[in-house]
C-alpha cells in the first residue's frame, strides 16, 4: 500500500459528499441518478481500497456486487425516466409532489 | 511519484464530479462523468487492482454511460436539439474536457516510461498476488450463492424495466 490511507478515505468522503450534493439540490431526475452514480463510485472506491490492505481479494467481490447492483439499478431508474417523460414532458421532480393519494 | 500520481488523478476526479453535478447540459455532465470514471479507473490500477480498473472501464465508462446517454438522446424533441447542435459544441468548451483527459494520459504515460519502469513495477508489485485468477476462485468457492443472487437480481431487473417502461396502451394491444 503505496498511497496513505487518510488520503484513500478522504478523497472518497469528498466524492460521496459531491453525490449528495447532486441528489439534494438538482431537480432533474436524470441528474440525481448520475449523482447516485457518484456516491456509489466513491464507496466501491473503499471497498478496493480495503482489499489491497487486506491480504485476499474479498473488497473486489463487493465491488463486483456493486457494479451488478448499479446496472439493475440504472435499468429500472432509467425506465422510470422514461414513463415519467411519457406523462408530464418533463423531467423535474417537484412535478411528482402534485400526485394524487 | 505514486502519491503525486494518485494526488493529480484525485483533483481531476472531484472536478469532474463537481462540473458533472453542477452542470446545465445533461450530455456535458454525461461526458464529464466518463472522465471521471476513466479517473477512478487508474486510481483503482494504482491501487494494485487491474481487475476492478478494467471491469470499471467496460462497465461504468462503457455501458452504464452508453445506457444514460442513449435514454438522454432518446428523450430530446428532435429539431429543437439540432438547432441547438451548434452552440452546443464550441472549441473553448471543449477546452477543460481535453485538459482533464490529456493530463490523465499524460500521467499515464509518465508511469510507464519514468526511469527503467521502477514506477511501473512498484504498481505491479501490489498486484502480484494475481488477483484476478484469486477473485475468480473466490467467486466460484464461498461466495458462489453470491453470483447467483446477482443473477436474480439482474433478471429481475431486466424484467422490470421492461415492464415499467411498456408503453400503457399497448400494454392492452398485445394481451390475446
Amino acid at each position: 500500500m503505496i498511497i496513505p490511507l487518510g488520503w484513500l478515505v478522504s478523497f472518497s468522503l469528498a466524492l460521496f459528499a459531491i453525490g449528495v450534493f447532486g441528489v439534494v439540490a438538482r431537480r432533474n431526475l436524470i441528474f440525481i441518478m448520475i449523482s447516485i452514480e457518484i456516491m456509489l463510485n466513491a464507496v466501491a472506491l473503499l471497498f478496493v481500497a480495503g482489499s489491497t490492505l487486506h491480504p485476499g481479494s474479498d473488497g473486489q467481490i463487493i465491488y463486483l456486487l456493486i457494479l451488478a447492483m448499479a446496472a439493475a439499478e440504472v435499468a429500472i431508474g432509467l425506465a422510470l425516466v422514461i414513463t415519467m417523460f411519457r406523462r408530464w414532458q418533463s423531467l423535474d421532480v417537484d412535478l411528482l409532489s402534485k400526485m394524487r393519494g | 511519484m505514486i502519491e503525486t500520481i494518485f494526488a493529480i488523478t484525485a483533483v481531476i476526479t472531484l472536478i469532474c464530479a463537481l462540473i458533472t453535478v453542477s452542470s446545465h447540459n445533461v450530455v456535458h455532465a454525461l461526458l464529464f462523468m466518463v472522465i471521471m470514471m476513466l479517473a477512478i479507473a487508474l486510481i483503482f490500477f494504482l491501487l494494485g487492482a487491474p481487475f476492478a480498473a478494467a471491469l470499471q472501464i467496460i462497465v461504468y465508462a462503457g455501458a452504464i454511460m452508453v445506457l444514460f446517454i442513449f435514454v438522454t438522446m432518446m428523450l430530446h424533441q428532435g429539431e429543437r436539439s439540432i438547432e441547438g447542435e451548434k452552440t452546443l459544441f464550441t472549441l473553448s468548451g471543449a477546452l477543460l474536457p481535453v485538459l482533464l483527459a490529456l493530463t490523465l494520459f499524460v500521467e499515464v504515460l509518465v508511469l510507464l516510461n519514468t526511469g527503467d519502469g521502477s514506477n511501473l513495477n512498484q504498481v505491479v508489485a501490489l498486484a502480484n498476488r494475481d488477483t484476478t485468477k484469486e477473485i475468480g476462485l473466490l467467486l466460484f468457492g464461498p461466495y458462489h450463492q453470491l453470483v447467483a443472487l446477482a443473477a436474480l437480481m439482474l433478471l429481475s431487473a431486466l424484467i422490470g424495466a421492461i415492464h415499467i417502461a411498456i408503453p400503457a396502451n399497448s400494454k392492452t394491444e398485445g394481451q390475446p
